[in-house]
């Protein structure tokens, strides 16, 4: 990748960063902190990695991508709306009666949403489910999908790693959201998972640790699960991540998790994150 | 195959199921995919799986997971039938079926056998008597509760052909064929009258429906006619064969092998009390858990017997 084409999609990350706060602003709850520490990966997804038309949602031969920790519907309706899947201008009636943007992703009024989601540890199977499919079907589609450190404390998340490396599901590329924090305080402090990555490796899986803020090193991880075609193992990215990053109040704060800005906090997000923009911008025309 | 000897078989419904599975895929439709949770032997997905092994996916003994896969290889056009003990699948799974599989609405079949009491040596753990009360309860679900081998194909096959997601409750144990296939037919959301007449409806599912046709016989040599009419879709729910039989009838008797709270009783209650006050009495496991022993002792010991519901009927019309 140039250096253009990363200050780009960082560029990018930062306006599915506004629409984050724009949608959680207007819908005056939701789920920004997880949104935000995801929103870089859910850039390089729908931006750089995945096979999709937003012209044609339901192409049968597009990549699929699962948000398994739904809750963090804002990052990716950001990113579908960024993306022309539907109009950014819709993003602040997330959550409002009568919106097609539902408080947690619904495949069936979203598009571009591939599965409904909300409940954790319940997409990741659907994630396998759709990766046995598209082998079943003899397809070279990807499927993707997005859990939180949190959520794999669900069982039904091993039970679906077992069944991911038990069907050598190479195709399968499971992204875990570390930002290290949960509603109740540090995962470390609510229910410790670590070494995650000797259990996925223990699970089968190729196993990939990255800054999952960084555009270069998710382009460097996104490589090695594209090796990882034809090995007969389920790839894991293990993303360390800032919750809340790119809103200086919300980065690392627990409280951050489920909150929505009031209109103070969102004037002052709002202006750090075109701040950000604006020093990308200079930055590429420099590169120019 | 004598008539008579035809009417002496006895089959499982689980039985059924897996040679329905076989049936269809035969007949062409290679979009089904099964998948079971280590118990393929049990529910009889193993038939299947030697038929199209390569369609077959065990998911080990994982239920949640099972169903969340099933819903996301249904998004790619394939009909999943997905199996485990009824008590493991809209049990222990509910949660999965509710989100993963009704809320979306996806096209998968959640075949669950070894239903009810009958299940019998295994004890409470494994009798589920409260599948039909989940699974009623979500919006859009289909519940199918066959009576016999006959119906039990015809509804695995309608099952197939509906789009959206049908729950389907088999049996363990090996219950008479009453129904002759030549003539039969099976529709989601109908019921069938099996006897004619006016003193009493009894309405029944499942293999309480045979139980129901015996106890009918032995009212009618006391000069009682009952309207027996078995009821293998539980949801939707035949609403004008139930309340032109209590117009008709002025008394229901319902009898199923579940739990009187959720069941085919409260369905039928929910109904005539908005539509048609009527007096309406529940067979059923009353409140209770089950317990071991061979079935048909564990079902006589719960009251679900063709003498329990002539006794019931004599009581009721006083």
């Amino acid at each position: 990748m140039t250096k253009q084409e990363a200050l780009q999609l960082k560029m990018t990350a930062t306006r599915v960063r506004m629409g984050i706060i724009e949608s959680t602003h207007g819908a005056k709850c939701g789920h920004p902190g997880g949104s935000l520490s995801a929103a870089d990966v859910l850039t390089y997804l729908y931006f750089k990695e995945m096979r999709i038309d937003p012209a044609n949602p339901q192409d049968p031969a597009r990549d699929r991508f699962v948000l398994s920790k739904g809750h963090c519907a804002p990052g990716l309706y950001a990113a579908l709306a960024e993306r022309g899947f539907f109009p950014v201008q819709d993003l602040p009636t997330l959550r409002h009666s009568g919106s097609y943007l539902q408080g947690h992703p619904n495949m069936n009024t979203v598009p571009g949403v591939d599965m409904s989601t909300g409940s954790l540890g319940q997409g990741v199977s659907a994630a396998c489910g759709m990766a046995l499919a598209a082998r079943t079907k003899g397809t070279d589609i990807n499927v993707y999908t997005l859990l939180g450190d949190g959520e794999i404390e669900e069982g039904e998340c091993w039970e679906a790693f077992m069944f991911a490396s038990h069907y050598k599901l190479d195709n399968l590329c499971i992204i875990v959201d570390v930002n290290g924090l949960q509603i109740d305080g540090p995962t470390s402090k609510v229910m410790n998972s670590e070494p995650l990555d000797q259990k996925m490796d223990a699970f089968g899986f190729n196993t990939i640790i990255c800054n999952g803020n960084s555009i270069n090193e998710l382009e460097q991880a996104f490589m090695l699960f594209d090796r990882a075609h034809g090995s007969g193992k389920p790839t894991c990215f293990l993303l360390h991540t800032t919750k809340g990053l790119g809103v200086s109040y919300m980065e690392n704060a627990v409280e951050w998790h489920g909150k929505a800005p009031n209109d103070e906090q969102y004037q002052q997000a709002m202006a750090e994150l075109r701040a950000s923009y604006e020093l990308l911008e200079k930055e590429v025309q420099r590169n120019v | 195959m004598s008539d008579a000897k035809k009417v002496a078989t006895k089959i499982a419904t689980r039985e059924s199921y897996g040679n329905a599975l076989v049936e269809l895929a035969d007949a062409g439709h290679d979009d089904i995919v099964v998948f079971d949770a280590d118990l393929a032997e049990a529910t009889k997905t193993a038939i299947f799986k030697k038929a199209y092994p390569e369609r077959h996916f065990d998911c080990g003994i994982a239920e949640c997971n099972m169903m969340g896969v099933a819903a996301g290889m249904s998004t790619f056009g394939y009909v999943p039938f997905v199996s485990s003990f009824a008590m493991f699948a809209a049990g222990r799974a509910f949660e999965q079926i509710r989100n993963s599989i009704g809320y979306p609405h996806l096209n998968v079949k959640i075949a669950a056998t070894h239903a009810g009491l009958s299940v019998g040596e295994d004890g409470a753990s494994h009798q589920c008597c409260e599948d039909i009360a989940l699974m009623r309860s979500i919006p859009g679900m289909v519940v199918l509760s066959p009576a016999d081998d006959v119906e039990a194909r015809a509804a695995v096959k309608a099952a197939y052909e509906h789009q959206g997601p049908v729950y389907l409750r088999f049996s363990r144990l090996a219950v008479p064929v009453f129904h002759d296939e030549s003539s039969y037919t099976f529709e989601i959301g109908k019921g069938e009258t099996l006897t004619d007449g006016f003193d009493i409806a009894i309405i029944a599912t499942g293999l309480m429906t045979s139980e129901a046709l015996k106890a009918a016989v032995t009212l009618k040599k006391q000069g009682i006619n009952a309207r027996v009419i078995n009821m293998p879709c539980i949801k939707p729910l035949d609403e004008a064969l139930v309340l032109r039989a209590a117009k008709e009838c002025l008394k229901v008797l319902t009898v199923e092998e579940h739990s009187i709270i959720g069941g085919l009783g409260e369905a039928v209650c929910a109904l005539l009390s908005e539509k048609l006050p009527t007096p309406v009495r529940r067979m059923g496991v009353m409140d209770r858990f089950g317990h071991s022993g061979p079935a048909w002792e564990v079902l006589k010991d719960y009251g679900l017997t063709a003498d329990n519901i002539v006794a019931n009927v004599l009581d009721f019309l006083g």
